[in-house]
């Protein structure tokens, strides 16, 4: 990013500002309102859209009643009960959920990322026959997400799961593996993105100075690439905490269960009133986990986004 | 680091090759552990692609030449497993008619009706019944054996032994490894399914359900080879083998309960086009997910944008806060947040209605509906939007803005002719993803709607996606239908694929997408 190009200032703006200064110098208000003051005002009304929902939630979760006739946009009384209900109530195991959630997400948050960063390496820095049709055809299946394949990936687990029970369908293990297959793609082609921004005269030195293929990778690329390797994994991390689609379909034992299949059924049409507010607050317990994540990273965010499309 | 190891490095060092044999140690625990249960199968096909794998893992990892497929073949092998394999199954699934009441073979179609004309006969062994499903989520008897308390597992395929299940003091079956047994109250409320189910246990003998126990009897039903017919002698009903859809007929054309699997070619595809109860809104569906992806990207920019040109200003006091809150949504888990907005669109309780004094039965019209989706959806990806914008913003070259001033261009003229082209060309990669990934949004529909609100009679609700609408077809609580169910998948990638290049190339991006 350019960050020391002066940015640009809608220049008709100014501009106009500047032409008219000489006619009303007294109003320096309605200059600061044409210059900043209309910025504030955007800025303020999405801030207001976007924390609406939030603040909602944190209402809700120390709303003493828990039921949504009672939950206002500002809480009027203050509890723990919700908080309390979630971890102490026999048919909320909401500890399990949280933590079936971890257990999936993070191993395989890394795996994927170490193996997509492996092939990216590859595509980066080797040439070799199949290389653009490999590239052109991931890109064309990470189009085909894993989801759509929801009716086969259930119908194999279901086989798997004759032979290896340890895998098959309401497992954790089989859900990992197939999120593992899924972050692939995009991860791939991110990564390779950054790599072949690292100058490949690097590589020629460590070469010159005799270090192997598997040292430039591990002791060079790797933590030169720190930065897409943040965002790959939280970009899977995350992904992996929202799914629902195939966690629903795979995991059906209460306690199985990840957070998002878990709290969907404190929400459901059956479930009593007073569970909203048990909602809400295992909602809050979630985002700390998540909003935690993208704060600490959020520098490497920007760039990691727009990855390879914007070039500054 | 590096130079410290590159002193002892030759091309292998002692470090990588006890790397490289501790991980082909573990690969070949893992190969041998993966076997046993292939051998005890006597699955010689599956154990032979293991064999290759395992063969080409050690070929490539232990030679020295190609250095390429070393960093490829774990990547390559997972992406075949859990995408390549898969895809190429729901097209195959597409072609045929799986689904429920067509879920085995033929001679399992056979065995099944066969069973069901079981009739008690006296002195036959009587069991007690638990229900349940077993790993691959087959529904399954599970019985115990009256006379001698062995336990057993039943299916529409057959019987088999259950040693070691744990049962209750009158030996009825509680639980059992690889099965979730179900209570009572799942028992009761699924008792037609039970009803149904027939486990056949020889020629013509079988096992059948009766309230809370189940008997074996003989059949009145016989298959005939000669005629590919079944014959009931005890009603005199006769039904003929249909081989083309995979279902046994009686002579007025009424269908046998079980019916088995075969390729039906293009009916699938064939029925979204011209089945008029399935084409309307298949039609519809399909126009609405065409908006819902274009409204959602074309909202989220406009609000994305816009912060972005707003807090794209240097000196400005309070950008930072802004901007941490601004992202905020999309640091909060997208799951629960929608079942937020759910709640806050309830028509009697919720926020939205409190707040604007409005009275709108959100869930119940279809505009209002959408409009909710389309709303909810605008909250969730604005903060994408508003990064990237203000990622690409920073990243404009300044000359091109000091010439436009300099020429004079007005503020909306130099936004319109300047800063949204040079935008939106850095960004159209961006949208375009963004597109495909709403076309297939299926947590925002199914967690909000669930697709609904649904019309008497109508199978598609009013904000029902193509993926949503696909998904219920092939879990939905009525009759599962795996085959139709793949063919909209393939419908939807085709669509997505189709759209997504056509952009692509009309951006002209290509040479930036992959040099």
């Amino acid at each position: 990013m350019t960050r020391t190009s002066e940015p640009p200032t809608p220049a008709p703006r100014t501009d106009r500002t500047v032409r008219r200064s000489p006619r009303s110098r007294k109003s320096r208000w309605s200059r600061w309102a044409s210059d900043t003051g209309w910025r504030h005002l955007v800025a303020v009304l999405v801030l207001v859209f976007s924390l609406i929902p939030i603040v909602y939630v944190v209402s809700a979760a120390f709303n003493p009643n828990g039921t949504l006739s009672t939950t206002n946009l500002l809480p009027d009384s203050f509890s723990l009960n919700n908080f309390r209900r979630l971890f102490t109530e026999e048919n909320i195991p909401f500890a399990h959920w949280f933590a079936n959630s971890l257990v999936i997400a993070l191993p395989a948050a890394f795996i994927s990322i170490f193996i997509s960063s492996l092939a990216a390496y590859a595509f980066s820095r080797f040439r070799f026959t199949g290389r653009r049709p490999m590239l052109l055809f991931l890109l064309l299946i990470q189009m085909f997400p894993a989801f759509l394949a929801v009716v086969a990936l259930y119908l194999i687990f279901g086989g798997i799961g004759e032979y290896y029970p340890v895998a098959g369908l309401n497992t954790r293990l089989g859900l990992m593996l197939v999120y593992m297959g899924g972050a692939l793609g995009v991860s791939t082609w991110l990564m390779k993105g950054f790599f072949d921004t690292i100058p490949k005269e690097l590589d020629e030195a460590a070469t010159i100075d005799g270090a192997s293929h598997a040292q430039i990778f591990f002791g060079m690329i790797l933590p030169l690439a720190a930065p897409i390797i943040a965002i790959s994994g939280i970009l899977a991390f995350v992904g992996t905490i929202n799914d629902f689609i195939l966690a629903s379909l795979f995991l059906t034992d209460r306690e199985q269960m990840t957070l998002a299949v878990g709290l969907k059924t404190l929400v459901a049409e059956n479930a009593p009133a007073s569970y909203f507010g048990v909602f809400a607050a295992g909602a809050l317990l979630t985002s700390v986990l998540t909003v935690t994540v993208f704060m600490s990273l959020q520098r490497y965010i920007v760039s990691g986004l727009t990855g390879g499309a914007v070039k500054g | 680091m590096l130079d410290q190891r590159s002193q002892s490095a030759g091309s292998g060092t002692a470090t990588g090759m006890i790397i490289k044999i501790a991980v082909l140690a573990v690969v070949t625990a893992l190969a041998v552990w993966a076997a046993l249960p292939l051998i005890r199968a006597e699955a010689w096909w599956a154990l032979a692609v293991e064999a290759a794998v395992v063969a080409i893992v050690f070929h490539l990892y232990l030679q020295r030449r190609k250095i390429p497929p070393k960093y490829l073949l774990p990547g390559t092998l997972l992406l075949i497993a859990f995408q390549i394999i898969p895809v190429i199954m729901t097209i195959g699934t597409s072609f045929s008619n799986y689904g429920d009441g067509h879920r085995v073979g033929k001679d399992q179609a056979i065995e099944a009706i066969v069973a069901a004309g079981v009739q008690q006969t006296p002195g036959g062994t009587t069991y007690l019944l638990a229900a349940g499903e077993s790993a691959s989520g087959e529904l399954t008897l599970l019985l115990t054996d009256t006379s001698d308390g062995s336990t057993w597992a039943g299916t529409e395929e057959g019987l088999t032994e259950l040693p070691g299940a744990e049962t209750d003091e009158t030996g009825r079956i509680t639980g059992a490894e690889d099965y979730s047994v179900w209570d009572l109250a799942e028992l009761n409320e699924r008792q037609d399914e039970l009803t149904a189910l027939a486990v056949p246990t020889g020629e013509n003998t079988g096992i059948r359900v009766q309230g809370l126990s189940a008997f074996e009897g003989a059949s009145t039903r016989s298959y005939d080879e000669s005629c590919d017919c079944i014959t009931d002698s005890a009603t005199g009903t006769v039904w003929h083998a249909d081989d083309e859809a995979g279902v046994f007929l009686t002579e007025d054309g009424q269908e046998a309960l079980v019916g088995w699997r075969v390729n039906i070619g293009l009916d699938n595809y064939a029925r979204v086009l011209t089945d008029p109860d399935i084409r309307g809104p298949f039609l519809g569906v399909f126009v609405w997910n065409l908006v819902f992806a274009a409204g959602s990207v074309l909202l989220t920019f406009a609000v994305g944008l816009g912060s972005a040109m707003a807090l794209n200003r240097p000196g400005m006091r309070g950008t930072k806060a802004y901007r941490a809150v601004l992202i905020l949504p999309y640091a909060m888990p997208a799951f629960a947040m929608i079942l937020v907005w759910a709640q806050m669109f309830n028509r009697d309780f919720g926020l939205v209605n409190d707040l604007l004094g409005l009275d709108v039965n959100w869930f119940g019209d279809a505009w209002a509906a959408r409009a909710m989706a389309l709303l909810t959806n605008t909250w969730l990806g604005f903060p994408y939007m508003f990064l990237i914008s203000l990622g690409a913003l920073q990243a404009l070259p300044a000359d091109s803005l000091e010439a436009a001033k300099i020429d004079g261009a007005g503020g909306v003229t130099a936004f319109r002719k300047i800063t949204l082209p040079l935008l939106l060309v850095a960004l159209t990669p961006l949208l375009i993803s963004s597109f495909a990934f709403n076309f297939n949004n299926f947590n925002a529909i199914e967690l909000l709607t669930g697709g609904g609100p649904f019309r008497a009679g109508d199978d598609a609700g009013g904000t029902d996606l193509l993926i949503t609408y696909a998904f219920r077809q092939a879990f939905g609580s009525a009759s599962s239908d795996y085959g139709f169910a793949s063919a909209i998948s393939v419908f939807i990638f085709i669509i997505v694929a189709t759209i997504s290049a056509v952009m692509f190339r009309s951006t002209r991006k290509q040479e930036d997408v992959y040099s």
